[in-house]
C-alpha cells in the first residue's frame, strides 16, 4: 500500500506563487517551458474533463520534481487518480469532505498498470 | 481460461468495496447525481427507462460454469422490481415487460434490466466471489476488451489472441490516466485469418499474427467505431512487436486523450480525431511511443509474464473419442426419427464448427427463439447452461457476438447427447448464422437512449420467418436491430440493417443495405446504404420479405444473399422496398443519441 502524499489545500491556501505555471488544459504539457517552475497549476473545468492527468503524468515523465497542483472541478473521489498521475497537491471543491481523503487514498493495496508513484506494473513487481 | 491470483481476487474484492462505500455515500445523501454518476457507469451501473441496468464484464468473453450460475442466481433473486415498479412500467409500456432475466451483448458482456440501486453492492459483492465485476463496463473509459468466439480453437488461428486480451484487461483495469477520456474506448482483438471480433468497428482493433520471421506481433486498427457517423478503423502499423503492444495502446490513448474533442458529444469518438487530423494524429502516437520507449518502456510485457498467462489456456483435457465412433453414433440417432434426422443434421450444419483439435467441436447454444428476446436467457436457462458446459464443455462457455452461448471443448461422440440435452432446454435451434439469429439490442422496451423498440421488431420477423425448410433456403445473413442511433444493436454491420428513429414521439425504422463486420461472408467491414425514408413498424417484415424476394429470384446457385446484393448493386433492393409500403408517405427524418444517464 502506498502512502497518501497528496496535499489538500483550501482556496485561501493556494495563493500565488512566484514561480507557478498555470497550464492550460490545452497546453502541450511535453513542449511547455518549466525552468525556475516550482509548481505546475493544472485545472479541471470539469471533474469529467481528464486531459490534465496526462499532462501531469507527462510532466513528471519529462522529470519535474516541483508541485503539480489540482484546481477547478476537484472531487475527493478522484483525488486517488489524481495522486497516482503525479499530482502532489489538490485543491478540493469547496462542498468536499475532505476528512474521507485519508480512506479514499488508501484502498486498493495495489494496482495493475505503473503510475507516476509506482512505475513498473504489477508484473514487473512480481 | 484465466486463473485469478490472489492479487487478482483481492483487486475484484476491493473494488466491490469501494462501490458499496461509493452507493452508501451516495444514499445517504453525501455524494450527488452528478459525482455518483461516473462511478457507478464504470462499475457497469446504468440508469434506464425503469430501474438500473447493470452490465457485468466478461472479458473476452470467457465464461465459466460457476460464474453462470453466479449469473444465473442474480437473474433469479435480484433481477426483480417491486410490484409498485413493474405496475407502473407495464403501465406505460406498450409491450409486455419480462423479468428475471440475464440477457448477453454484442460486446460478449451480460446485463440485468430491473435490480433495485439499493441491491447493487450486494450483487458486485456476490459477482465477486466469483470474480466477475462491472469494472469499465460503462463510461468514458477503456471499455471490456471483446475477441474472437473461437479463440485459442479457430481452425483459421495464426495466434491465440486471450493471453493478450487477459495483459490488456490487467493493463486497463482502473488506468488512472484514461478514467475521464473524451468518450468510451472500445478494443478488440483477434488472432484468426477471419475477423470473427469485428475488429474494424471498434476505437482499437488488434489482429495478432505472425512476421515473415515467425516473431508474434499485432496489426492495429484505430478510429472504428458506429454511431451516427459509423466509421471503419485505418490501419496505423502493420506490425507491433508482442511485448510492446501496451506501451503503443498507451500512446494511442494519451494522445486521444489531449487531442480528442471535448465540445460536442456526437464528435468526441476517436474516429472523429483520426477523420480530422489523419497523418498528424498517426506521427504524434509514433512520436509518444518512442518518449514512452525512451522513458524506460514500463509497460514492455516480460516473457515470463506472457508465459504465466498464456500457461492458463492450455485446452483442457478432454476424453479421447475417434471420429469414426462419432459417426457411428451420429448415424444411430439420424435414424431414430424422421423429424429428428432433419433437425439433428440441420444443427451439425449451423450450430457446430469445426475445431483446432480435430476431436473436438465448438456447439454453439442458440439464444434466438420465438418468445424470447435475442440474447435473453432466464434464470433456469442460465443454470442449465452451465450444466451443459459442465458436462460437454470442461465446465467453460463463451458469449458471442451475435448473443447466443458458445462451448469450446465438446468432444465430438457427445454431439448426439448433447443435442438431446440442448434441445430439451430450447437451445437447439439450428439458426445459427441464419436470419433469425438476428443481433438486437434491448431498445425502447428498457433503454431510456432508444427512440423506439428494437423487440417487437425481432419478434415479427423471428415470427414470420419459423418455417425452417424456408430459413435454410435463405442461407446466412446478418440481420442487426438498434434501437437508436448509439448502435448497439450494430445495425450499420447488418447485411440487412434496422434503426429505430423517433418523430413526433412515433417510432418508425430505417432500413440499411449492405453493411459488413468484417467476416469472410459479408466481404470487407462497411456501413449499410440506407434504402429511403423511415418505415413504419407494420412494414419491416414486409420490407425485410420483399427484399428476401428478391434475392430468391436473382440469385445464382449457391450464392449468399450479400453476394447478390454486391453483384446487382443496391439500387433494385431498394425499389423492392420502397415498394411494400403501405403506411408510410412522407419521408421521416432525424434520430437522436443521448449520453447515458
Amino acid at each position: 500500500m502506498t502512502s497518501p502524499t497528496i496535499e489538500l489545500l483550501s482556496a485561501e491556501q493556494d495563493h500565488a506563487q512566484p514561480h507557478t505555471l498555470v497550464l492550460d488544459n490545452s497546453a502541450d504539457a511535453q513542449t511547455a517551458s518549466l525552468e525556475a517552475v516550482t509548481c505546475v497549476k493544472l485545472h479541471f473545468p470539469k471533474f469529467t474533463d481528464g486531459r490534465a492527468y496526462s499532462q501531469a503524468f507527462v510532466l513528471r515523465r519529462r522529470g519535474f520534481q516541483g508541485d503539480i497542483r489540482a484546481t477547478g472541478d476537484v472531487l475527493v473521489d478522484q483525488l486517488l487518480q489524481m495522486q497516482r498521475s503525479g499530482f502532489t497537491s489538490a485543491v478540493l471543491r469547496a462542498d468536499q469532505d475532505a476528512s474521507l481523503a485519508a480512506q479514499l487514498l488508501t484502498q486498493f493495496d495495489g494496482f495493475y498498470q505503473g503510475d507516476t508513484r509506482q512505475r513498473n506494473p504489477h508484473f514487473q513487481a512480481a | 481460461m484465466y486463473q485469478y491470483t490472489d492479487f487478482d481476487r483481492q483487486f475484484v474484492k476491493t473494488r466491490a468495496a469501494q462501490y458499496r462505500d461509493q452507493l452508501t455515500r451516495h444514499l445517504n445523501g453525501l455524494l450527488s447525481d452528478d459525482a455518483f454518476r461516473p462511478l457507478r457507469l464504470q462499475n457497469g451501473w446504468y440508469v434506464q427507462r425503469y430501474a438500473p441496468m447493470l452490465r457485468v464484464a466478461v472479458p473476452y468473453g470467457e465464461l465459466n460454469s460457476a460464474q453462470l450460475r453466479v449469473l444465473a442466481r442474480i437473474a433469479r433473486e435480484y433481477d426483480t422490481p417491486t410490484p409498485e415498479l413493474l405496475a407502473h412500467a407495464h403501465q406505460t409500456s406498450q409491450s409486455k415487460l419480462k423479468t428475471n432475466l440475464g440477457h448477453f451483448t454484442t460486446r460478449q458482456n451480460v446485463q440485468f434490466n430491473w435490480i433495485p440501486l439499493d441491491k447493487s453492492a450486494d450483487v458486485m459483492d456476490l459477482l465477486a466471489s466469483v470474480n466477475l465485476h462491472g469494472i469499465q463496463t460503462s463510461g468514458n473509459c477503456i471499455r471490456n476488451i471483446t475477441s474472437d468466439e473461437r479463440a485459442g480453437i479457430a481452425v483459421d488461428e495464426e495466434v491465440d489472441p486471450r493471453p493478450y486480451a487477459e495483459v490488456m484487461r490487467q493493463w486497463s483495469t482502473l488506468h488512472p490516466e484514461f478514467a475521464f477520456l473524451p468518450r468510451k474506448f472500445k478494443i478488440a482483438i483477434t488472432g484468426s485469418r477471419e475477423d470473427r471480433a469485428a475488429i474494424e468497428w471498434h476505437d482499437v482493433g488488434l489482429r495478432a499474427r505472425k512476421n515473415d520471421r515467425g516473431e508474434v506481433g499485432f496489426q492495429v486498427y484505430v478510429g472504428g467505431g458506429m454511431g451516427r457517423t459509423p466509421t471503419v478503423a485505418t490501419e496505423i502499423r502493420a506490425f507491433v512487436p508482442w511485448n510492446e503492444i501496451l506501451n503503443y495502446i498507451e500512446a494511442i490513448v494519451r494522445v486521444y486523450n489531449a487531442w480528442g474533442r471535448r465540445d460536442n458529444l456526437y464528435k468526441s469518438r476517436i474516429k472523429i480525431l483520426v477523420k480530422a487530423e489523419g497523418q498528424r494524429y498517426f506521427d504524434e502516437v509514433e512520436a509518444e511511443y518512442q518518449r514512452i520507449l525512451a522513458d524506460g518502456a514500463h509497460h514492455t510485457i516480460p516473457q515470463a509474464e506472457l508465459d504465466r498467462i498464456a500457461a492458463c489456456f492450455v485446452a483442457p483435457a478432454r476424453q479421447a473419442c475417434s471420429n469414426s465412433d462419432a459417426e457411428a453414433r451420429i448415424g444411430r440417432i439420424l435414424k431414430a426419427a424422421a423429424q429428428d434426422d432433419v433437425e439433428f443434421a440441420r444443427w451439425i450444419e449451423q450450430n457446430v464448427a469445426a475445431h483446432q483439435n480435430p476431436q473436438l467441436r465448438a456447439v454453439t447454444l442458440s439464444f434466438k427463439r420465438l418468445g424470447h428476446a435475442p440474447g435473453d436467457a432466464t434464470a433456469d436457462q442460465l443454470d442449465a447452461a452451465a450444466e451443459l458446459a459442465d458436462k460437454y464443455s470442461a465446465g467453460e462457455a463463451r458469449v458471442t457476438h451475435s448473443q447466443n452461448l458458445l462451448l469450446p471443448w465438446v468432444t465430438c461422440d457427445q454431439l448426439p447427447e448433447l443435442w438431446r440435452d440442448a434441445r430439451r432446454l430450447g437451445l437447439a435451434k439450428p439458426n445459427i448464422g441464419l436470419l433469425t439469429d438476428m443481433i438486437a439490442c434491448p431498445g425502447g422496451d428498457y433503454c431510456a437512449l432508444a427512440n423506439a423498440r428494437s423487440l417487437p421488431i425481432a419478434h415479427a420477423i423471428t415470427e414470420r420467418f419459423q418455417d425452417l425448410d424456408e430459413l435454410f433456403d435463405l442461407g446466412e445473413i446478418d440481420l442487426h436491430i438498434s434501437g437508436c442511433i448509439n448502435s448497439c444493436g450494430h445495425h450499420h454491420s447488418g447485411h440487412i440493417g434496422v434503426l429505430g428513429v423517433d418523430k413526433d414521439g412515433q417510432e418508425w425504422y430505417q432500413v440499411t443495405l449492405g453493411g459488413s463486420d468484417g467476416s469472410d461472408l459479408s466481404g470487407p467491414t462497411r456501413a449499410g446504404k440506407v434504402v429511403g425514408p423511415s418505415f413504419a413498424a407494420a412494414e419491416v417484415v414486409e420490407v425485410v420479405e420483399a427484399v428476401l424476394d428478391l434475392y430468391k429470384t436473382e440469385r445464382h446457385a449457391g450464392e449468399a444473399f450479400i453476394d447478390t446484393l454486391q453483384r446487382l448493386g443496391p439500387d433494385p433492393f431498394k425499389t423492392v422496398a420502397n415498394q411494400a409500403r403501405h403506411v408510410t408517405r412522407q419521408p421521416q427524418a432525424a434520430s437522436d443519441q443521448a449520453l447515458p444517464v
